[in-house]
């Protein structure tokens, strides 16, 4: 089992971590730009999601979609090994990486051996999962964000706080501020100002990369297509226009057939922005072929496991891997949409990256997660692949706690004596009914005793009070009556 | 069991399980649930033995001290009525998770006969009962709050405003956000107190700002966590279970 190292950080980047979940909660929810930031964001994305599938059967398309990832997932090694043969014989250069770190090597190998000294990327979490940017840059090797909300969140020094539009937590000003201090544009509220400057900043930068570096979107077994879907452009550019193109995905993004990406795409894009299609849908095949104009001279593959195989011995967590990575869970999430992204501390924030982050980085470091979830279920109810978040925390916690199947790294960090002995208490008076009768009659009747505050609850809430009399002692009473034909 | 979930015809009797919170905090709503039900001319019966459905321990990752929770529950139950529960977060548990908790035990079979049996109080009085209300109350501006696990997990978004409805002098208000969790989460309250707390905080202002005098639930986590957040901040907005606000405004 390989969990990742998470030592290699970026020089000067803001960084989060999971371990404070709580402090970092805290500063998030006492600022009101945040809140008003996401708030606003996802208030704006969920109406988006549910005009955008309008009149569509979207129950039959969710369930279309889980079952291509389910039959994807069941056949997955035969599938990455047609993969590989087709896109090898497309021409394409496939590389295995067990861990972030060897992907990082194999990635800076190749850069290395085109003398590489300025790589542009399209958006790809992957790379951030394993900070491929860091990685590259020990190397001397200056990788540049070139998707809009990437750029921004690199030249503020800062990681992404959604999976799909990694700047939401900032604001117009906020953007403005950063340009203007770090590129040296006019101070505006104009968007399209803004991101015509954005944009010509990044031009030059294409044209003199040596190597563009994307993610994967779904990787078709069949044919050895690589699908990138993307609105701004910046993917076709970084995988079309240097000499060397590297595409680096997670194992799971693999389909079987060319006709199982249109479903996918149909609920990737709504799911996630609320569009029928994006600007740019890119099929990659092959490197350029002779007579060809344009295109790069190779094309690789690194298919990176970092963890993924070993939720794929589980028939529970598997389903984790079905996710096609639209952010929809955290669009909708109460507890993401108040503390942001980046309170996670995790390159996979929100619901999907509390069940997969465990995986990656381990229980102990991740070990709030599973817990910062009210099991609401909104998450769940909006997955376009319908995986069973909800489900994948309460048995996250179960492994924390010590009393899953134990086959997932940190499990039973959480397990202390004293909360055992709780749950070990309550379930013992529960099942001991006498005694529970007993028991909760006298808290009643003790209810002039309770205290007034009950920890953290009462600093919000004023702390329930036992009723004095129990729902067993009012029935009895009911029934004594309707006997006695009393009843009020 | 099927996804269609077949409703039987209104039943000579139901057993009633009336919940921890409802035993311990609010044992009138149980009370007044187990009225409307009589009122219909059901008995009710009451197994003396029930404590908890042993949710509190499942979602903390208790595993197997939900379970022994849950198997002395199964034994309440022995002949085939209904079982109605006044809660869609206990109901939720007991429909979806007990099959999943006892699956591959021996405790498999009853456990999944026990879980289509379970129906939750509105979805009853809606779908079994087919329930008529004379409103005998005075006009009132009420807000419905739908617990997430009736919602999402039993998939009852409809059956409490559709109860509602029914009292012709209630204008039932619009919440911005209806759908989105209050923030109790059962030990999530406890564990992440913030992060309960600006949800909560939401929750009140939005039912506020819908001109709501009272907002009714069924689910005595969620009547605990509003009905808290509006007594602590002073707000004169009363929060009353489902079933007690039925039953008092058409006794």
């Amino acid at each position: 089992m390989s969990v990742q190292s998470h030592d290699v950080q970026p020089q000067g980047v803001q960084t989060y971590s999971p371990r404070e979940f709580h402090r970092q909660a805290h500063d998030a929810l006492g600022n009101p730009q945040i809140r008003a930031n996401f708030r606003k964001a996802m208030d704006g994305l969920m109406t988006k999601r549910r005009d955008s599938f309008g009149d569509w059967d979207l129950e039959t398309l969710r369930e279309l979609g889980a079952n291509i990832r389910l039959r994807a997932l069941a056949k997955l090694p035969d599938l990455l090994e047609q993969l590989e043969a087709n896109c090898e014989a497309n021409g394409i250069r496939v590389h295995w990486a067990e861990d972030g770190d060897q992907a990082c090597r194999i990635i800076r190998e190749i850069c290395e051996s085109h003398d590489a000294s300025s790589v542009v990327k399209g958006k790809s979490m992957v790379t951030e999962e394993m900070h491929l940017n860091a990685h590259l840059e020990e190397a001397g090797i200056e990788a540049l964000e070139s998707d809009l909300g990437e750029y921004l969140v690199q030249l503020n020094e800062q990681t992404p706080s959604h999976i799909i539009m990694p700047a939401i937590h900032l604001n117009t000003d906020e953007i403005s501020e950063i340009l203007h201090d770090k590129t040296g544009t006019e101070r505006t509220r104009d968007v399209d100002y803004m991101t015509a400057a954005a944009r010509s900043q990044l031009r030059e930068r294409f044209m003199a990369a040596d190597v563009g570096i994307s993610g994967v979107n779904f990787a078709v077994a069949e044919t050895g297509t690589l699908c990138l879907v993307e609105n701004e452009g910046n993917g076709r550019m970084t995988t079309t226009v240097p000499p060397v193109h590297i595409a680096v995905t997670g194992i799971e993004k693999v389909v079987e057939q060319l006709r199982d990406v249109p479903p996918l795409y149909a609920l990737l894009t709504r799911s996630a922005t609320g569009q029928h299609v994006t600007t740019y849908f890119n099929m990659i095949s092959s490197p350029r072929k002779d007579g060809e104009h344009d295109g790069p001279k190779e094309v690789h593959l690194v298919l990176v496991d970092s963890g993924r195989s070993s939720i794929y011995q589980d028939d529970e967590l598997l389903d984790t891997l079905r996710c096609i990575r639209c952010g929809a869970c955290m669009n909708h999430c109460p507890v993401y949409t108040r503390v942001g992204g980046h309170t996670y501390g995790t390159t996979y924030p929100g619901p999907i990256g509390s069940i997969l982050s465990p995986h990656l980085m381990g229980l102990d470091e991740t070990k709030d997660l599973p817990t910062a979830s009210s099991l609401c279920g909104a998450c769940g109810e909006v997955c376009p692949v319908k995986i069973p978040i909800p489900d994948l925390l309460v048995r996250l916690r179960r492994e924390s706690v010590g009393e899953g199947r134990g086959n997932v790294p940190g499990a039973g960090v959480k397990r202390t004596r004293k909360e055992a002995a709780a749950w070990k208490g309550f379930q013992w008076l529960a099942t001991h009914p006498a005694v529970w009768r007993a028991g909760t009659a006298v808290a009643g009747k003790l209810k002039a005793l309770m205290p007034a505050k009950l920890g953290s609850w009462t600093d919000y809430r004023t702390a329930p009070r036992p009723a004095g009399t129990t729902l067993h002692a009012l029935v009895k009473r009911h029934q004594a009556n309707k006997t006695h034909g009393e009843e009020r | 069991m099927t996804p269609v979930k077949l409703y039987p015809p209104k039943p000579e009797k139901v057993y009633f399980f009336g919940t921890c919170l409802v035993d311990l905090l609010y044992p009138e709503a149980g009370l007044d649930a187990i009225r409307l039900l009589e009122r219909e001319g059901i008995e009710v019966l009451f197994p003396e033995d029930q404590t908890c459905c042993g949710q509190p321990a499942y979602t903390s990752g208790y595993q197997q001290e939900a379970r022994a929770v849950a198997a002395a529950q199964l034994d309440l139950f022995p002949e085939p009525w209904p079982i109605v529960v006044p809660s869609g977060s206990c109901g939720g548990m007991m429909r979806t998770h007990y099959p999943q908790l006892f699956a591959g035990s021996d405790l498999e079979e009853r456990a999944n006969e026990v879980a289509g049996r379970i129906h939750e109080l509105t979805e009853f009085l809606v779908h079994v009962c087919h329930l008529k209300l004379e409103d005998r109350g005075a006009p009132e501006k009420v807000a419905m709050h739908t617990s997430c696990s009736a919602r999402r997990e039993m998939g009852l978004a409809e059956t409490g405003p559709a109860l509602l409805a029914q009292l012709g002098k209630v204008e039932l208000v619009e919440q911005a956000r209806g759908a989105e969790c209050c923030g109790f989460g059962g030990t999530f309250a406890v564990r992440h107190p913030e992060v309960s707390a600006a949800m909560v905080e939401d929750k009140t202002a939005a039912i506020e700002e819908a001109g709501a005098q009272r907002f009714v639930t069924s689910d005595c986590g969620c009547l605990m966590n509003i009905g808290g957040r509006f007594a602590h901040q002073k707000t004169p907005v009363e929060g009353e279970h489902i079933a007690s606000y039925l039953w008092r405004r058409t006794s």
